[in-house]
């Protein structure tokens, strides 16, 4: 009884901070700016955060230190090049290049230039970028989608793994026409990551599992499996091979490229950015998305409203799973074509981050896929030219989202003005047994 | 008012929804599930021939005979067993206890048949104290991990940045205790590089009311992406400068490290067993004996009551987290300086979620969370020994195994772990 009222109080004062209804559109879109702006302030002290960690740790930054006081000003000079050295890196790595374009202008004509890639040059950086975020931005729907829901998807990594393993089975496995292959293994992706999700959903339908513990577990059923079904020829192996390696994905597979050969962008980016558009429409334009709203607003609500909160519950994660698999799929079917016992990568996690710099909405998934696409593209020629080890790109996504998770600390950093509605924003609380 | 009537009726509806015969039959269908196992796939399979179980370590001082067991037989009867408490299960009622009596008997006679399967016809006896011994060893991180999961969910706080903890715990164990050639030091600064993520959380849980499970992942992939990143930066280059302390050394109690199977599981290990055994101590007796206790799961079942007797929520939310990360520290700090000797790059490898796992499972008891991390250590241990025994089953699906025991043990057993009601909702003082 008293935690009934214990928890009465907890929603009044909630309550209180969202403030009253009126002037809402003013207030919204005063919001809105609140949070563009807090979002490119976060974006620019992580980069300034992350460039301090460079600069104190590099080791001949380090060497310059060590002689401060004879040579201070080469001391900091060292330290103001490493820092500034590698985000350069990363940004001609991932949106432009200007050697490139150099290039492109000592060419005899603009035809042959494009004949002899050089424009492609030009344009692989972004490319790249585009590349990198497609599955991003896949995998982060497939959180952001359940968390409008009121579901933590920690499972991304085991519904992509899921997704993989289909499409690529569907790939080498079976031969069909030109068209209907690749479609047939994304669909494919679909099923085998939905079907992951689904597990998910039902459990916690059906017996209450939570589905962080039951998403975290599956993360390492799937690793195991994976590596399992790589380790045997009559399983998934390669014929003939000694790695953990699926045999090639057939040709008629392969997502189309979108621009040439010399450009890896593929019709996987097309499909990310259709799969935003869907779960937009769906979220804010039919009564599912209605229902998965009022859900993770406040389930007990939706549930005395009508609403059939389990069944609700089930198709998110279904749903959510399918993206995840088709991020796996537009890995394998668009650059990897092959499956190994690594090809998932960091995606599971990185999924979660783009989801909250995104704050769980469809378009904002989108940016910050690309944002954070572009700092994966550009990572590795960082530490091929300046040595800057690329685990600074997860660094510098824990340190974004930190800090767009907080915008009071930002606003204060910046002595901005609070917003209006009592300076709580970011992503807000539910509780764990909501 | 008015709302507090609404969320009442709310609540009952919710309480009431889940309930279904499901849900009823769910816990004797796993039950005779594990028997069925026990019986055709376990029995079924095994080679011919005897099980033979040792209970003593080489050069023990008292020696315990050895075991034999008629492995097929033995596994007909595990699965006999099960299969006739399913039924009991299913038709007659029984208290709590009976039923966790149950539970826990279902799960031994499961791994008794495993084991026989496993050793039958082979030459080698298998060695029941090393499996524990290791159980305990795989234990530790886990252990203090869920330790600290209990604190912060008992404060209200739902701490997924275990993980985190750990991981920064084990990096500046190894980094203190080479550089400064103290492993005491080291262990200490481990304790703190916890209780640091621990700062993190608080700050950014309660000040600022970031959701709490959001946070605590993108705590640990920060914690992930700064030890990796200055782990391929300063420990790779400088190795032997930074990264290869020493190592805590067993230390045996005399007398009791001296009796057979006993001795050489609890009392002969390093001082992080004991430590382990002080923390779950006094996490026990603090919680449910101390002022501090009650004060602590006050704030975390209902906040608004315990600040309307006076007691300061926030900074008790504060202190509580922040000091628990000390724990989680400790067992970071084993990873390196307690057994391996090197950091490595993610070399925590996903037990601070296990950790969390385990606090639920345990449902939110100190006692509770340490036996389902026992349970995780037994299983990691069980496979990498049974992978040396040249069992047919492949060593990744063992692997896995953990992880599917947890589901289907969280699923068909477990269901629904109420939390702290306040667990992961900020307190906001109005």
């Amino acid at each position: 009884m008293s935690d009934q009222a214990g928890q009465a109080g907890a929603a009044e004062a909630q309550k209180k901070q969202t403030g009253p209804g009126r002037g809402r559109a003013i207030r919204d879109s005063i919001l809105e700016g609140n949070t563009f702006t807090v979002t490119v302030l976060a974006i620019f002290t992580a980069f300034v955060v992350g460039g301090l960690l460079n600069a104190f740790t590099n080791t001949t930054v380090l060497h310059a230190w060590g002689n401060l006081f004879s040579d201070p000003g080469h001391a900091i000079a060292t330290a103001w090049d490493t820092a500034v050295g590698a985000y350069v890196e990363m940004f001609e790595g991932s949106i432009f290049n200007p050697h490139t374009v150099s290039a492109l202008f000592q060419q005899a004509s603009f035809s042959a230039a494009i004949h002899d890639g050089y424009l492609s040059a030009v344009f692989y950086p972004l490319s790249e970028t585009c590349v990198q975020a497609t599955p991003l931005i896949l995998a982060g729907l497939a959180v952001a989608l359940p968390y409008q829901a009121g579901l933590f998807n920690i499972g991304a990594q085991s519904q992509l793994i899921g997704g993989m393993i289909f499409a690529t089975y569907l790939g080498y496995g079976v031969s069909l026409p030109v068209v209907v292959h690749v479609v047939v293994c994304v669909i494919g992706g679909f099923v085998g990551g939905a079907f992951m999700g689904w597990i998910v959903g039902e459990l916690k339908a059906r017996t209450g599992a939570h589905e962080v513990i039951v998403t975290i577990m599956l993360n390492y059923v799937m690793i195991y499996l994976l590596a399992y079904l790589l380790s045997f020829p009559y399983l998934m192996q390669a014929p003939h091979s000694s790695n953990e390696i699926t045999a090639a994905i057939a040709g008629n597979a392969h997502l189309p490229l979108l621009f040439g050969s010399h450009l890896r962008i593929n019709a996987g980016f097309l499909i990310a950015l259709a799969c935003a558009l869907a779960i937009w429409w769906l979220l804010s334009r039919t009564t599912t998305g209605f229902e998965f709203r009022s859900i993770g607003k406040n389930p007990s609500a939706a549930r005395v409203a009508g609403m059939n909160v389990e069944r609700t519950w089930v198709l998110a994660m279904l749903i959510a799973g399918g993206l995840a698999g088709l991020a796996g799929a537009t890995v394998i079917q668009g650059t990897d074509f092959t499956l190994n016992f690594q090809s998932y990568g960091t995606y599971g996690i990185d999924a979660i981050t783009v989801a909250l710099l995104g704050l769980g909405r469809p378009l904002g998934v989108v940016l910050a896929g690309l944002l954070f696409g572009a700092l994966h593209a550009g990572a590795p020629l960082m530490q091929a030219v300046t040595g800057t080890p690329v685990d600074m790109v997860e660094v510098l996504q824990a340190v974004i989202v930190l800090f767009v998770a907080a915008p009071p600390l930002i606003r204060a950093m910046y002595r901005l003005r609070a917003a209006r509605a009592g300076g709580v924003g970011g992503v807000m609380s539910k509780g764990w047994n909501a | 008012m008015t709302i507090a009537g609404n969320v009442l009726t709310d609540q009952a509806l919710v309480n009431q929804a889940p309930v279904s015969p499901f849900r009823r039959w769910l816990a004797p269908a796993t039950f005779a599930a594990f028997g069925l196992i026990n019986i055709f796939v376990l029995g079924g399979y095994a080679h011919k021939g005897d099980a033979t179980f040792a209970f003593s370590q080489p050069f023990a001082k008292v020696t315990v005979p050895n075991l034999t067991l008629p492995a097929a037989a033995t596994c007909y009867v595990c699965g006999g067993i099960s299969i006739a408490l399913a039924l009991v299960r299913a038709f007659v009622p029984l208290s709590k206890l009976m039923r966790r009596v149950a539970i826990g008997l279902v799960l031994f006679l499961f791994v008794l048949s495993l084991l026989c399967w496993a050793d039958a016809g082979q030459t080698t006896a298998f060695n029941i104290v090393n499996l524990l011994q290791g159980t305990l060893g795989q234990s530790i991180p886990i252990m203090l991990g869920a330790l600290t999961g209990v604190i912060c969910s008992r404060s209200g706080v739902i701490n997924v940045g275990i993980e985190g903890q750990l991981l920064l715990g084990a990096f500046t164990a190894a980094i203190v205790a080479t550089v400064t050639g103290s492993l005491w030091l080291g262990l200490i600064c481990g304790a703190l590089a916890g209780s640091l993520v621990g700062v993190l959380l608080a700050v950014f849980a309660i000040g600022y009311r970031v959701d709490q499970v959001v946070l605590g992942v993108v705590l640990n992939t920060l914690v992930l992406g700064l030890t990796g990143y200055l782990f391929d930066g300063l420990m790779v280059p400088y190795q032997n400068t930074l990264n290869s302390p020493a190592t805590f050394a067993a230390i045996k109690i005399p007398l009791l490290g001296d009796i057979p199977i006993i001795g050489p599981i609890f009392f002969d290990a390093t001082i992080f067993l004991y430590l382990t055994y002080i923390a779950l101590a006094g996490v026990q007796v603090g919680l449910f004996s101390t002022r501090w206790g009650l004060r602590t799961r006050a704030i975390g079942e209902h906040p608004i009551a315990a600040d309307t007797v006076g007691i300061n929520v926030i900074a008790m939310r504060y202190r509580n987290v922040i000091a628990a990360g000390l724990i989680a520290g400790v067992g970071g700090a084993y990873f390196t300086i307690g057994s391996v000797g090197a950091f490595g790059a993610d070399m925590t490898s996903g037990e601070g979620y296990i950790a969390l796992a385990a606090m639920i499972f345990g449902r939110y008891t100190p006692i509770g969370a340490i036996s389902a991390a026992l349970l995780f250590g037994f299983t990691t241990q069980l496979q990498s020994i049974m992978s040396t025994l040249n069992t047919p089953i492949q060593s990744n699906l063992l692997l896995a195994t953990p992880y599917v025991i947890t589901i289907i043990v969280l699923a068909g057993l477990v269901g629904k772990v109420r939390g702290p009601r306040a667990e992961g909702i900020p307190y906001i003082k109005s």
